[in-house]
């Protein structure tokens, strides 16, 4: 038989490392990307990637990188595909040492390790503080070689717009759209790996890339595929507040030393180093004693709400507190975090060597995603997911340094099983489905060009994010999400009479944009639905109401589906794999 | 009560074929304001100074952190990124042009695709025997991994392109982007493998011998690689595989 066709949708590291493994086992690749792949939003990751190498002498294991990765995700993590990621990851980290990453060293020409939140050991490699750049880069070049042999095909500028199912419900290729000659096109394929990363910007302002908008992951729910625990988002706990975003001020800051603290009264007016040490609150490291300044992100970002909402004691009374690395000297911060110093100087205009950082927490990551099975394969037969577009490997609350390895590992897992699964497949009925599903897109696309309203899509979307940041961020309550649920359908009636300022053919980027912007809505029902339903505080969901863990009720996976019906999706719950380790309180403040 | 306004003329082309044009905006300031969030304010609100309705204009952008490489442009004149543009430090009103050594697309968004297919005819990646575990990479000392770290920071923005006279039609340059990956490839215990190829790749048509050494490079760039360095490095190892090449004959 003819080999198969495989499609992978977004250049990220999880998108490139599955053509890597498809096109290495002899495979062809048709690789589709909004931006040209080495542009991809993996590039923003900064502190570095986990693997327990134990090169520092301290006993590390796989086995704890495991138990810290369940511990950190507070148990709702499925154990056997979290368990075989973190063994896999020490491999991983060689490999990536062999492609070329530059890696910072020991003296004698190891590889070093730092640390990381949500752990005990120096488990994090790290390639100064752009690792994420670094990675993507090795498997950009590793994906050019294979495109230089004719075994990848590059769409790069193309959106995914949908699958093409067939009448039994197998999926048969996809649509998408040439965002500079707007064409709409359908594309055959035996599987479908979807690699498209996050959603930060239903958020508005977060600190993911202008294309993390979850659009992907959304016009598959809305064909059928589950979305796992949409609830939980993460909100990084040090982040430089922007106009156009919030810029990541890694966790890597704190794993070399840096310090997080406020001046203990309120409105303290003198300049900083005239505070002295016993009058600043360094309020993890008081609170968390055994972590400090490395608890995991849903525990930090709660302690600078804490200080600054409830304490009243942000900087000068508006919501920020010190990332301090001034007590570190020059050259050590700049062998290990030069890339973020660089990016906070060109952004705010001091130096952190020299002056403290002020940060605020931002939304960062989404633990949820599209639902797969431990092949990395969703309920649509044939469509596949890896990376942080789907939910498998955080539960509820991703490790620092976590993400990296969790893309190239889920993207390594899922090449391989889709290309067995392609390799069984029976032929299509027909055309498969194409020509119905370019006609359903077509209409669609008629639809939001000729529509004569009056709404701005750009203005829908900021109240959009702002409602979402909120309400179902930090602190959730029912009463809130209720109001951001009504608010996203309000935003949906109001969305059918949108107006485009742009109704050119050509690279027309509010038209990209408002189609986007519908799956955006369509999916934060998903998210804000979920945290209503779960009436309790496990990770980074957190529900003053509901304080405490409640495992009886809710140690199970959130998995919606969509419904198209008013009320919105429709939910069920899944029990999590907890074979390997037994859940038990999570207590960063005592000793695990 | 005047607020605070910012005033940018941006340059508006609606395709390649189409005459370009120049349209003034102006927005209430906020404080920390870039050109790309002048840019998100004029989708929300697409009206031009003299009160114009115009559409949101079309520009590359992804990260906002310089780091992904998208938004180089021309601010005011100069090669930039336009994230990390700040609106205080500009004078105004801001111009903003696409780059003009590439092939337009529309209003700011240009083709840099030249760039990866440069990094495809100079082999710039590692060639690995496979992504199984084949265990450890080489030794590598911190002071190799700190000399090969700046040349692996290029976020292909291709700045250094756009203001390097050479750079044109007429001589087809490589430009210093490439020429810098190759220095890195070729420094690495196992990419050295390609070195050859690579030198050979940088002495033909358009190679490395065009460089006029006029530095713009190495001031543009946003990152600082040190572009002249590995220019002149790249040029005497070019130097050398020729003489090498004409000696085996």
């Amino acid at each position: 038989m003819a080999a198969p066709r495989i499609i992978v949708i977004g250049g990220g590291l999880a998108g490139l490392a599955a053509v890597i493994k498809i096109a290495e086992s002899g495979g062809t690749v048709d690789l589709f990307s909004i931006v040209p792949v080495k542009r991809s939003h993996s590039v923003c990751a900064q502190g570095g990637i986990n693997a327990a190498k134990n090169l520092k002498g301290e006993g590390d294991t796989t086995d704890k990188h495991f138990d810290d990765t369940i511990y950190g995700g507070d148990f709702l993590a499925n154990q056997t595909p979290v368990k075989a990621m973190c063994e896999a990851a020490p491999a991983i980290i060689d490999l990536l040492d062999r492609m070329g990453v530059p890696f910072n060293r020991t003296p004698e020409g190891l590889l070093d390790f730092r640390r990381f939140g949500g752990t005990l050991y120096n488990r994090t490699a790290f390639a100064g503080a752009t690792t994420g750049q670094q990675l993507l880069y090795a498997l950009d070049e590793q994906v050019r070689r294979y495109e230089s042999e004719g075994k990848v095909k590059k769409y790069e500028g193309w959106e995914f717009l949908s699958a093409v199912v067939d009448s039994k419900g197998v999926a048969r290729g996809i649509t998408a759209l040439d965002l500079r000659t707007m064409e709409l096109r359908s594309f055959p394929a035996d599987a479908i790996i979807v690699a498209t990363g996050g959603n930060g910007a239903i958020f508005g302002k977060s600190t993911n890339s202008v294309v993390c908008t979850g659009s992907a992951q959304s016009a598959l729910f809305q064909q059928g595929a589950f979305y796992g625990n949409g609830e939980f988002i993460q909100v990084h706990p040090t982040c430089i507040p922007g106009e156009d975003k919030l810029r990541l001020m890694s966790e890597s800051a704190r794993g070399e030393g840096g310090r997080v603290w406020v001046p203990r009264s309120a409105g303290d007016k003198r300049p900083i180093k005239q505070i002295p040490e016993s009058e600043r609150f360094y309020f993890l490291e008081e609170w968390y004693p055994k972590y400090g300044n490395l608890v995991p992100r849903d525990i930090a970002t709660r302690a600078i709400h804490k200080v600054v909402y409830e304490l009243g004691l942000g900087i000068d009374g508006s919501p920020m507190v010190y990332l301090d690395l001034t007590h570190i000297d020059r050259a050590t911060l700049n062998r290990k975090l030069e890339g973020i110093l660089e990016i906070y100087e060109k952004f705010v205009g001091d130096d952190p060597r020299d002056v403290p950082m002020k940060i605020f927490p931002g939304m960062h990551y989404t633990m949820g995603g599209l639902w797969i099975d431990f092949n990395q394969m969703t309920n649509i037969p044939g469509i596949f997911a890896a990376g942080e577009c789907e939910y498998q490997y955080h539960g509820a609350n991703r490790l620092g340094a976590n993400s990296l390895v969790s893309c190239i590992y889920g993207g390594f897992v899922s090449g391989p099983k889709a290309t067995a699964y392609a390799k069984s497949l029976a032929a299509a009925e027909g055309d498969g489905g194409h020509a119905a599903e370019l006609t359903r897109q077509r209409e669609v696309n008629n639809a939001l060009l000729n529509n004569k309203g009056t709404e701005n899509p750009f203005k829908l979307w900021r109240e959009l994010g702002s409602t979402m940041t909120e309400h179902a961020t930090v602190i959730r309550y029912n009463k809130g999400l209720k109001q951001a649920d009504e608010k996203v359908v309000e935003l949906l009636e109001r969305y059918k009479n949108v107006n485009l300022s742009d109704k050119s053919q050509w690279a027309n980027t509010s038209f990209a944009f408002a189609r986007q912007l519908k799956n955006m809505l369509e999916l934060s029902r998903a998210i804000v639905q979920g945290a209503i339903l779960r009436d309790e505080s496990r990770g980074a969901h957190y529900k003053p109401d509901f304080p405490d863990r409640n495992d009886e009720k809710y140690l199970k996976t959130t998995k919606a589906a969509f419904t198209g019906e008013p009320e919105g999706p429709r939910f069920e719950f899944e029990d999590v794999d907890i074979q390997y380790i037994k859940p038990r309180p999570r207590r960063y403040d005592a000793t695990k | 009560m005047a607020t605070k306004t910012v005033a940018l003329e941006i340059k508006r082309q609606a395709d390649p074929d189409s005459p370009a044009v120049w349209e003034r905006f102006e927005l209430p300031w906020r404080p920390g304001m870039n050109v790309i969030s002048a840019m998100m304010e004029i989708a929300a609100n697409p009206v031009t100074a003299d009160g114009r309705p115009t559409t949101p204009i079309t520009y590359d952008s992804n990260c906002l952190e310089e780091i992904c490489g998208s938004c180089a442009m021309r601010i005011n004149g100069k090669a930039r990124m336009a994230c990390s543009s700040l609106v205080d430090n500009l004078e105004q009103p801001i111009k903003v042009e696409p780059l003009s050594k590439f092939p337009l697309v529309r209003d700011l968004q240009v083709d840099r695709s030249v760039l990866f297919e440069n990094l495809m005819r100079v082999k710039a990646w590692v060639p690995v025997d496979g992504t199984y575990d084949l265990g450890s990479g080489p030794r590598v000392f911190p002071q190799q991994q700190e000399a090969n770290y700046p040349l692996s920071n290029c976020i292909s923005c291709c700045c250094c392109m756009e203001v390097c006279p050479q750079f044109n039609e007429d001589t087809g340059f490589v430009g210093a982007a490439t020429i810098a990956q190759v220095k890195l490839f070729n420094n690495h215990p196992t990419g050295k493998v390609f070195k050859e190829e690579r030198l050979r790749a940088l002495a033909g048509d358009g190679g490395i011998q065009e460089c006029g050494f006029a530095q713009n490079c190495v001031e543009i760039c946003p990152k600082g690689l040190p572009l002249t360095e590995a220019i002149s490095d790249m040029s005497r190892d070019v130097l050398i595989q020729k003489a090498k090449d004409l000696v085996r004959g």
